[in-house]
């Protein structure tokens, strides 16, 4: 991957009237990558993409992209592209004059346009719908043409709000799948917004976990799975386990970090108090002195165990978090 | 006679049952209280020989039309109203269209009140308002003025030239216009491709209120206008007095049919959805 920087945000603050918003950001996204913000609702992912795209003024800090400053310019100046969540299309134009409409403005050459089209529909798998008024079209592929559109201008970064998460869970990972393809055959940098950490997971080169208008960690998504930088990351990132086993002392366990054996003697012991199949994995819930500890199997380990049996768990792998 | 007997109360009371009988009944007087009269104006305007007991004229003809085109006042006075229909609409237009988006996108103080405020201006009687309106016209020169009487037939629509395309507005997406701006069209060229068309409905129903509401306006005009600018339906007021009433009945005509093309011509357009979404206080 190129190391050079598209896009860098500086100590930027944007604080609405009431007081919400996103303190002191400080963040880089190098040439190429994709970066998820990821936090749960209200955390401030919205707000950054929108100071990014020009659609917020920020109080303080500055937005660099390609070493230039852009926070003084209006969304249309800035080399920048957004999908939203939904209401992307314009409701009244087909399927063309949406992807055109950039396109004109830019003086590009009618017969040259019309190519472009093709080609960026192709892209996204929507190949002769030009025709079409957007009220013709499935959420999911409303969203393709919404993305060709953005893609048609040419951006440096390319800010995308959710834009998935309208659609059923199939379509959604579909997406998700063609999006990631798209962006690495581009080689486009891609600023990627959403509350859904497998989604974060899945798309990422960078994830970017908030919490409260701030940012929590900063990572790819194996460090922040495998090394939580706080609480906070260990418990919003897959499952977990806390046990407070010294005062003030939290120590984390990744259910799939657990092996459960018959009998006493392991790091905790206790009795099972549920078991259920999920698939191609089994969640067995433990009851111990310091309270119910979840663990994932195989389901030819579950076999094994009955409900009420006394059993031992031994950690592979914890991480201590004080207070 | 007898083959005709179906048509008699009593059979009909037989076959349709009595309540629905008593429903068509009132169907049946509904409909000539409110289209009766109008009726009766279109017979009358084609008649030619027509005496008082018989229900349809012994002949027909186009002589009162051709009476009423060729008299030069009333040419004058449909002229009149073409004109001030037509340029109160656009003068209302680009007075109300910035205060409506404005008034639908941003959020300021006294936003409330002042879409309040045109709601109360309508409830006065419009009698009152005309005279106040006369005081300061004496003052400022605007009596007897094409300016004066412009500002009275604005000044009747006001309230649905904005509350209307305010609505309309409201109901286009922010992030279309966003998407706009973000595709590198500017605040203008995203108002004129992107917000005005999907407003529009909103916006031609409101032009049609206001296009119709001047040709029907009088009391104003007849208060500011006169003695030069008599428009139909001030002459009208003549005509009933002056003329014979089968001209009066031609120049009624001559009165509704732009009405009647208007609604046909934007049928599609006035709907429940739209009217309501106008008179929301968002
Ligand atoms: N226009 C606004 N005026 C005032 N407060 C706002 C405004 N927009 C957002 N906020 C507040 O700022 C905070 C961050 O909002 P933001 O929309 O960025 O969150 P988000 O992380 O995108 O959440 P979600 O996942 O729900 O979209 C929230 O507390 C929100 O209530
Ligand atoms: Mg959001």
């Amino acid at each position: 991957m190129d190391e050079t920087i598209k896009l860098e945000i500086r100590n930027m603050t944007k604080l609405y009237k009431n007081g919400d918003g996103v303190k002191n950001i400080n963040l880089k996204v190098r040439k190429g990558e994709l970066m998820t913000l990821l936090g749960p609702s209200g955390c401030g992912k919205t707000t950054i993409l929108r100071t990014i795209g020009g659609f917020l003024q920020c109080n303080a800090g500055e937005i660099l992209i390609d070493g230039k400053n852009i926070v003084a310019m209006p969304p249309e100046k800035r080399p920048t592209a957004m999908v939203f969540q939904s209401y992307n299309l314009w409701p009244h134009m087909t399927v063309y004059d949406n992807l055109a409409f950039g396109l004109k403005l830019r003086k590009i050459p009618k017969p040259e346009i019309a190519e472009r089209i093709a080609d960026a529909l192709k892209l996204v798998k929507m190949e002769g719908m030009e025709k079409k008024y957007p009220n013709q079209m499935s959420g999911g592929q409303q969203q393709r043409v919404a993305i060709a559109r953005s893609l048609l201008l040419k951006p440096e970064v390319l800010l995308l709000d959710e834009p998935f998460s309208a659609l059923d869970a199939k379509i959604r990972m579909q997406m998700r799948e063609e999006l990631r393809k798209i962006q690495t055959d581009l080689d486009i940098t891609v600023v990627f917004v959403t509350h859904d950490q497998e989604e974060a997971m899945a798309l990422s080169d960078v994830t970017v976990v908030m919490n409260k208008g701030s940012v929590e960690q900063i990572g790819s998504p194996y460090e922040i799975y495998h090394h939580p930088a706080s609480r906070y990351v260990a418990d919003f990132i897959g499952e977990m386990n806390f046990i407070e086993a010294k005062l003030g002392v939290h120590t984390a366990i990744r259910p799939e970090n657990i092996t459960v054996r018959k009998g006493p003697g392991g790091d905790l012991d206790g009795t099972v108090r549920n078991i259920m199949m999920l698939g191609h994995y089994t969640e067995m819930i433990v009851d111990t002195e310091l309270g119910l500890i979840k663990a994932f199997l195989s389901g030819g380990e579950a076999e094994e165990f009955v409900r009420g049996e006394a059993v031992s768990l031994y950690f592979s792998e914890t991480k201590e978090f004080s207070e | 006679m007898s083959s005709l007997s179906f048509l008699g109360p009593r059979h009909m009371a037989r076959t349709l049952g009595r309540r629905k009988f008593w429903e068509v009944v009132l169907l049946v007087g509904f409909l000539l209280v409110f289209y009766g009269p109008l009726l009766y104006t279109l017979v009358l305007a084609f008649a030619g020989q027509y005496t008082y007991p018989d229900i349809l004229p012994k002949t027909w003809s186009l002589q009162w039309w051709k009476y009423v085109l060729k008299q030069p006042a009333l040419i004058k006075s449909m002229v009149y109203s073409f004109e001030f229909a037509i340029c109160s609409v656009l003068l209302s237009l680009a007075v109300c269209l910035p205060a409506a988006y404005v008034l639908a996108r941003y959020k300021f103080t006294g936003r409330r009140l002042i879409m309040f405020t045109f709601l109360i201006g309508n409830a006065f009687p419009k009698i009152g308002m005309y005279t106040s309106m006369g005081i300061i016209y004496y003052k400022v020169g605007l009596m007897g003025t094409f300016l004066g009487v412009l500002l009275v037939h604005m000044l009747g629509s006001m309230m649905q030239m904005i509350w209307l395309p305010a609505g309309a507005f409201r109901s286009v997406p922010v992030q279309q216009e966003e998407a706009a701006r973000d595709a590198g069209a500017g605040p203008l060229r995203t108002f004129f491709y992107v917000t005005l068309p999907m407003a529009w409905p909103g916006i031609a129903v409101a032009c049609m209120f206001a296009f119709i509401g001047s040709l029907g306006e009088s009391v104003g005009t007849l208060m500011v206008g006169l003695p030069t600018y008599r428009t139909m339906m001030v002459e009208m007021y003549g005509v009933i007095l002056d003329y014979p009433a089968t001209a009066g009945a031609v120049f009624s005509i001559l009165l509704i049919m732009p009405n009647l093309l208007l609604i046909l011509v934007m049928r599609k357009y006035i709907g429940a959805d739209t009217i309501s979404k106008g008179y929301k206080m968002g």
